[in-house]
């Protein structure tokens, strides 16, 4: 089995007094896609945050490459080829759409171009001029994915990507994933809706308290259907 | 000719002044629009920085032998680090609290500041020459323009205008708007946020002593220069909005501008009337002409 890209060791997460990860331990290794799932309040996003560092207050270890991350600030460790798309896409509403997709400097060779990224999303190319946030929902997740696209990060933290959108869009963001998986990217991705996790991922770690209670193979799928839909409670 | 029987020596008299004064308004208001945004803390000491712009011009002339060319230069650069060793040591801690906190230390030291010049050099101000290139002025028929003033009115506005470029349109700029509303988020990205903040500071309190130079030779080097003018600023800001930058620059100077205006037509109100409009803006659009409700 080869080494792991990231592996996180005994990962402690908390928001001012609340301890929200309780030694989280799980390891992604280059070119996979892992998916986090587990009911709202689990501690995935956190898990995300933590890794690259916006959560000032984490202990234990977060090892990527070899490097300990730890106790580096997050602009750090983006540095090192990290990039994160949150939740809520983090869509500027001060600057334009492109001033929004060039905001990311580029932190290695090897990103993606604008062509590229157009082909991907053409919908981006004729909003260029427009206030991030006057974008759909859709094309503001577009956006916040194709930001990390350009600085040549190669592991990506994907939280939700899919929250609130409507099937067509859902099918063109799991296709760019495909694409993105093909090209060697790694990611791990936080997601709800199983389906669609269920189609990109290679593994899944399932969250519940702030600790990972199970793994599971994309291979064992089917056979694990009835513990997975008890894990999230549908 | 007059106007509404006002000589037209006096209007334009007038309307210069309110321009010289409305564009300390404006450089000043626009360096706390800029603190502000990027650190959400209300600069109190802006106004004793500002006066540590003329006194740093002073003191190169008296103990460096360099003029105010160089003070123009030097003095933003030495006032601005020392808002740097303030924002290093004192102001990141306070960034997750209310904005009262940073409002009380921020008027203290601006507080202390004061005092430490006042016990040095008394109230009287000290004189500070025009420099020799900008003395004079032209006869434009209808009135007199002192070079120096026009200077002032033009070096202000291209200041201003910069740094609104700077901050609008460049790729800088958006790395600072984005900062302002999502920190976190633009860190996370690879920035270095918490230093792009200390410079952030460093350059507002810069642009404040960039004033205090210009203010030199007009107002003369004194302690209280900077908290006679500040508490005039502030109401400038409240009225254009908190962290907008065109709002900073058009407030400044348009406020500078009725003031004068108010000295021609009825003197008696001239030193209340920005408070006036201050009160009916605030009834009004309690977000400030310019502002965007947060």
């Amino acid at each position: 089995m080869p080494e792991a890209l990231l592996k996180t060791s005994g990962l402690h997460a908390f928001y001012g007094e609340s301890h929200i990860l309780h030694g989280v331990d799980l390891e992604v290794r280059a070119g996979e896609v892992v998916t986090l799932i587990g009911r709202n309040g689990a501690g995935k996003t956190t898990t995300l945050k933590s890794i690259i560092g916006m959560i000032a207050h984490r202990r234990g270890s977060v090892a990527y490459s070899g490097t300990e991350l730890i106790r580096l600030p997050s602009h750090r460790i983006a540095r090192l080829g990290l990039a994160f798309c949150p939740e809520e896409r983090g869509i500027f509403a001060s600057l334009d759409v492109e001033e929004n997709l060039m905001l990311p400097p580029e932190m290695a060779e090897g990103g993606m171009g604008l062509d590229d990224i157009f082909r991907l999303f053409p919908n981006l190319k004729e909003r260029l001029q427009s206030q991030g946030t006057k974008l759909s929902g859709g094309e503001q997740q577009m956006l916040a994915i194709a930001r990390i696209l350009r600085t040549g990060a190669r592991f990506l933290l994907l939280d939700e990507p899919t929250e609130g959108l409507a099937p067509v869009i859902i099918e063109q963001i799991g296709a760019c994933i495909g694409e993105l998986k093909a090209k060697g990217f790694t990611i791990l991705l936080v997601e709800q809706n199983f389906g669609f996790a269920a189609e990109v991922a290679d593994r899944f770690y399932v969250m519940e308290h702030g600790r990972i209670v199970d793994e599971i193979e994309i291979a064992d799928l089917d056979q694990r259907r009835t513990d997975i839909e008890a894990y999230l409670g549908v | 000719m007059d106007f509404f029987g006002i000589p037209p020596q006096a209007l334009f008299g007038q309307l210069l002044l309110g321009l010289i004064n409305g564009a300390f308004y404006a450089m000043l208001s626009l360096g706390l629009a800029v603190i502000f945004g990027m650190l959400n803390i209300i600069n109190f000491t802006h106004g004793a920085q500002y006066m540590m712009g003329a006194f740093a011009a002073y003191f190169l002339l008296q103990y460096g032998g360099l003029g105010y060319w160089w003070s123009l230069l030097l003095a933003p650069i030495i006032v601005g680090a020392s808002g740097v060793v303030i924002e290093r040591l004192m102001l990141r801690y306070l960034y997750k609290l209310d904005h009262l906190y940073g409002l009380l230390l921020t008027f203290g030291l601006a507080l202390i500041i004061q005092g430490l010049f006042q016990n040095e050099f008394g109230s009287s101000g000290l004189p500070y020459r025009i420099p020799p290139e900008l003395t004079g002025g032209q006869n434009l028929g209808f009135m007199f323009l002192p070079n120096y003033r026009a200077w002032v009115v033009g070096v202000s506005l291209a200041v201003c205008l910069a740094t609104w470029f700077l901050i609008e349109r460049t790729k800088l700029g958006s790395y600072l708007r984005a900062a302002t509303e999502n920190p976190a988020l633009v860190q996370a990205f690879g920035i270095n946020v918490p230093r792009m903040i200390t410079l952030t500071y460093g350059f507002g309190v810069g642009l404040a002593a960039f004033a205090g130079v210009l203010a030199a030779p007009i107002y003369q080097v004194s302690p209280l220069m900077g908290s006679n003018l500040i508490i005039i600023v502030f109401a400038v800001v409240v009225i254009g909005g908190m962290g907008s930058i065109m709002g900073a620059i058009v407030t400044g100077f348009g406020l500078g501008v009725i003031e004068g205006l108010t000295k021609v037509f009825y003197p008696q109100a001239s030193s209340t009337v920005i408070f006036v409009i201050m009160a009916i803006v605030l009834l009004i659009k309690p977000a400030g002409l310019f502002g965007r409700a947060r």
